[in-house]
């Protein structure tokens, strides 16, 4: 049985491994940090939030400054899916966001039918392209 | 004949007693406001729960109290004064005979659910037996000062206790955010604030109702303390009279059922929901989740402060361990008292989890919390706090990032997998003499259009709502203009270019241009973080929103502009700042942390409201969805392109998906050639200390147990980091000044005019 973990993470609960939901690449233990198992780059900000504002002429211009934040992006090295962004201070380590109690999750799962969608939960909202649009 | 114990115990009453008679001054009590769990069940409660167990009645009690409470917020949402109750930042409730919420008003600011406990178990525990105080029919009680329960003193409460036949059966409370309250600067955030005493009303709660009326004498003192005298007098009645309505719905139930199913109601719907609420995070994942958020600012200078959440979650067991953040800056605003703290967190289940669970203190009674006094979630008394959002707001988006990545797996949910919303109130607070002699200060309902965080399934919704209140408004700005001197030449026009980018991309936010027009005695504030570095994250490959800055038009007067050549004014920040239209005017960027300044007429103050967090990896975004950003200018056709990938015609839009997939199977393989294996990545860009040459707070990488104080050589114990005092940012612009001026000196060979000690 696999357990969708995040959009982009599954555990498969035999092999006991995270694995990239686009391509199925085994990413490493699920008892470790799938980080480990990506590639990462250190974005530089201005690539994602343009300076609208003109940077000659400003000190402060809606483009973050990168002396004091890093954007840290995780990509699938089999896919080059970007399965997690972390804004983090410049020079600190990534984070181990994820630390799962995989005998716990084998347990609790043991009780439940597999889920190949995830569940998205009670609808609230008419869709984007059918609602009001000039 | 007594025994040794009769003898112990009748001395350790009379220790008790003495302690009591002797206390010189009932400050806040650490029994009552570092705990927020629902109180033990009574013998009362007890016998009444025996008594009545027909779920069907109890239900239907619940149903009309539910309603009272929604009647008690219309009520003060529609006769109160304050731009915050016309905008639904209040609450009303119904509170057990042990002080605990059971019932809140569904609307408003649901963070007050966590809070208004505090005070009422303090009147219970002092006040009730104090002969020169009492609890009788009829009184009421006020309070906002939060080192006794609250956000910050900006919000005031008014406290009713509800009665039957003298016994003491329950308390109904209204709590708003009233804007003024006598701080040093106006609208009663100050962000100057160094100490607690520059917060202006510190009120514990006291009474100042008496037979339902409010006493005079205390009211006119209170008048006599803030800015807008009439405001205070104003809400105050329209609090008492809310919390009269609720008295009297309560005493209707009195009447069909009487008080004792009443408070059977009460307890059981609180334990319903405390066994509820163990019942769903059991169905979460055993596990840990690290997050962080970085604070930009202090509101006075920029620095880097962490705030640190490790959540974990065990069995039914939800523990939110705040270790590791930053310690408290003691002279700085931006710390929060502890149950503002957990307030926040209850509010991110009550808004964005679990919002069918009644809007109670139930709901965040079971879930654990780890934090050490004297860091920035956990102040001293002495701290300043009075811009506690700041430290709240970061508390809550690390609380909505890390619960996202426990709900994604759960065969059942409540809402949609969400990225954190944006979280700073970006908008103008604001104060001085306006347009009819009247002394004002309070702020602009902006604050409440926070961009949303895109969803599982859908982006974001564009200045919808704040974090702290899913069914505010943002208000009508002519309505406010008729109040104010000033008016927003730009308002609600969506900032381009400032989404999060993401599968689905964040809601956006808006900008505002305001200028004053008609007092030569009015000024601004702006009191957010994030225009260095974003105040989110993103979730799963989603971005979080860029920075917003301030930006200011000095040396102008806008309004002759508009009447001789209008066509100079430009409706957007880009456009004004880039062009620079105005010939002789002068322009500047600042962080958003302006101090209260004043304005003169014509001149320009310009911010946008930010961005929800993005989901997902931006090269899988729906292409038609690109397009639709485009076309309704939130994002223009180039960076567009850039950001998503996507190909097509400049003119017509009309998609090229054959190029697009390509373009974007392109970039994957780019990202792997640029992308290094983690252990690379790490010891090519992972250091062991923060960086040197900007002031950071809070704990590095894995070492949890040590504290940075603003400096690589100032590390505390993570457990004790003790004051922390920073220099007044004038000071230290004279310090770098008189550097400059001694080395230009000593370059030009021109001796200081006076070389005294």
């Amino acid at each position: 049985m696999k357990v969708l973990m995040t959009e982009y993470l599954r555990i498969d609960l035999e092999t006991e491994n995270w694995e990239c939901r686009v391509c199925e690449h085994v990413v490493g233990s699920a008892r470790g940090n799938y980080k480990e198992g990506l590639l990462v780059y250190k974005r530089d900000p201005e690539d994602i939030h343009p300076s609208i504002i003109d940077p000659d002429k400003y000190k402060f211009t809606f483009c973050p400054d990168k002396d004091w934040v890093s954007i840290y992006e995780f990509y699938c090295p089999s896919c080059g899916t970007q399965m997690e962004v972390e804004y983090t201070f410049p020079g600190h380590e990534p984070l181990f966001d994820m630390e799962v109690d995989v005998d716990a999750l084998k347990e609790q799962w043991s009780h439940r039918e597999e889920i190949l969608e995830p569940v998205k939960g009670p609808n609230v909202l008419v869709d984007r392209t059918h609602g009001h649009n000039h | 004949m007594s025994t040794n114990i009769d003898t112990e115990v009748q001395d350790q009453e009379l220790i008790q007693k003495f302690l009591k008679d002797t206390t010189l001054f009932l400050g806040p009590d650490p029994e009552i406001i570092r705990d927020h769990r629902i109180m033990p069940r009574t013998p009362d409660e007890e016998e009444c729960m025996d008594k009545y167990t027909d779920l069907n009645q109890i239900s239907s009690i619940r149903d009309r109290l539910q309603s009272a409470c929604e009647e008690g917020f219309e009520m003060v949402e529609q006769m109160g004064a304050a731009p915050g109750a016309k905008w639904g930042d209040i609450i009303t409730g119904i509170y057990s005979a042990s002080g605990d919420l059971t019932i809140g008003s569904a609307g408003g600011v649901l963070i007050f659910s966590a809070l208004v406990h505090h005070p009422i178990k303090f009147i219970i525990k002092n006040w009730i037996e104090e002969h020169t105080v009492g609890v009788k029919e009829g009184d009421g009680f006020i309070h906002n000062d939060s080192r006794y329960g609250n956000v910050h003193n900006t919000d005031q409460s008014m406290i009713l206790p509800v009665f039957h036949e003298g016994k003491l059966v329950c308390w109904a409370a209204s709590t708003v955010h009233e804007g003024e309250n006598g701080a040093i600067e106006p609208g009663g955030m100050p962000s100057m604030a160094e100490t607690s005493f520059d917060e202006g009303l510190k009120m514990s709660p006291f009474k100042v109702v008496e037979n339902y009326e409010i006493k005079r004498d205390i009211l006119t003192f209170l008048q006599n303390s803030v800015r807008e005298p009439k405001l205070q007098y104003e809400d105050m009645k329209v609090k008492l009279f809310a919390c009269m309505r609720l008295e009297k719905r309560i005493k209707e139930v009195f009447e069909t059922d009487g008080p004792d199913a009443l408070t059977a109601c009460l307890r059981y719907t609180n334990e319903s929901v405390v066994k509820e609420v163990r019942n769903r995070i059991s169905e979460w994942p055993d596990m840990t989740v690290r997050t962080q958020t970085i604070m930009d600012s202090t509101l006075r200078e920029n620095a880097l402060l962490k705030i640190n959440l490790a959540l974990t979650k065990k069995g039914d067991r939800l523990i939110f361990d705040f270790t590791g953040t930053s310690p408290e800056l003691t002279n700085r605003a931006i710390n929060t008292q502890l149950p503002g703290m957990k307030g926040m967190v209850g509010q991110a289940f009550m808004n964005h989890i679990w919002p069918d669970l009644p809007r109670g203190q139930a709901g965040l009674s079971p879930i654990e919390f780890v934090s050490q006094e004297g860091t920035l979630v956990d102040c001293s008394y002495e701290a300043p706090n009075s811009q506690s959002l700041m430290s709240i707001f970061h508390s809550f988006t690390v609380a909505q990032h890390a619960t996202a990545k426990f709900l994604y797996s759960c065969p059942d949910k409540y809402t949609r997998v969400l990225a954190p919303w944006h979280n700073m109130i970006n908008t103008f607070i604001w104060g001085g003499v306006n347009q009819h002699g009247e002394m004002l200060g309070n702020l602009c309902a902006d604050l409440n259009g926070m961009g949303g965080g895109a969803r599982m399934d859908r982006d974001g919704e564009h200045a919808l709502a704040p974090i702290f209140a899913t069914m505010a408004d943002i208000g009508e700005q002519e309505m406010n203009e008729e109040e104010v001197p000033f008016l927003q030449l730009v308002s609600k026009k969506m900032t381009a270019n400032t989404q999060a980018p993401g599968k689905y991309r964040g809601g956006m936010g808006y900008t505002m241009i305001a200028s004053t027009k008609d007092s030569d005695q009015w000024g601004f504030m702006t009191t957010t973080q994030g225009s260095k570095v974003p105040t989110i994250q993103g979730l799963f490959g989603g971005y979080a929103g860029g920075s917003y800055p301030l930006c200011k038009v000095t040396d102008v007067d806008v309004y002759d502009v508009l009447l001789k050549n209008p066509e100079q004014f430009k409706h957007s920040i880009h456009e004004t700042m880039n062009e620079q239209p105005f010939p002789d005017a002068s322009y500047s960027t600042h962080h958003m942390g302006m101090g209260f300044d004043i304005s003169k007429r014509g001149e320009l103050y310009m911010i946008s409201q930010g961005s929800g967090g993005g989901y997902g990896d931006p090269l899988e975004r729906d292409p038609t969805y690109v397009i639709m950003d485009i076309e309704e200018g939130l994002i223009s056709s180039d960076w567009a392109k850039k950001l998503y990938k996507v190909e097509f015609n400049d003119e017509t839009f009309a998609l090229d998906l054959e190029a697009t997939e390509k373009l974007r199977a392109d970039y994957r393989e780019l990202r792997k050639q640029q992308g290094k294996p983690y252990a690379e990545f790490v010891k090519e860009h992972v250091k062991d200390t923060p960086p040197a040459d900007i002031p950071f707070y809070g704990s590095w990488n894995r070492d949890l147990d040590t504290v940075y104080a603003g400096s690589i050589n100032d590390k505390r114990d993570a457990k004790n980091p003790g004051p922390i005092y920073v220099t007044n940012p004038k000071d230290v612009r004279i310090g770098e000044l008189e550097a400059e001026l001694e080395a230009v000196r000593k370059q030009a060979n021109i001796p200081a005019t006076d070389t005294r000690k």
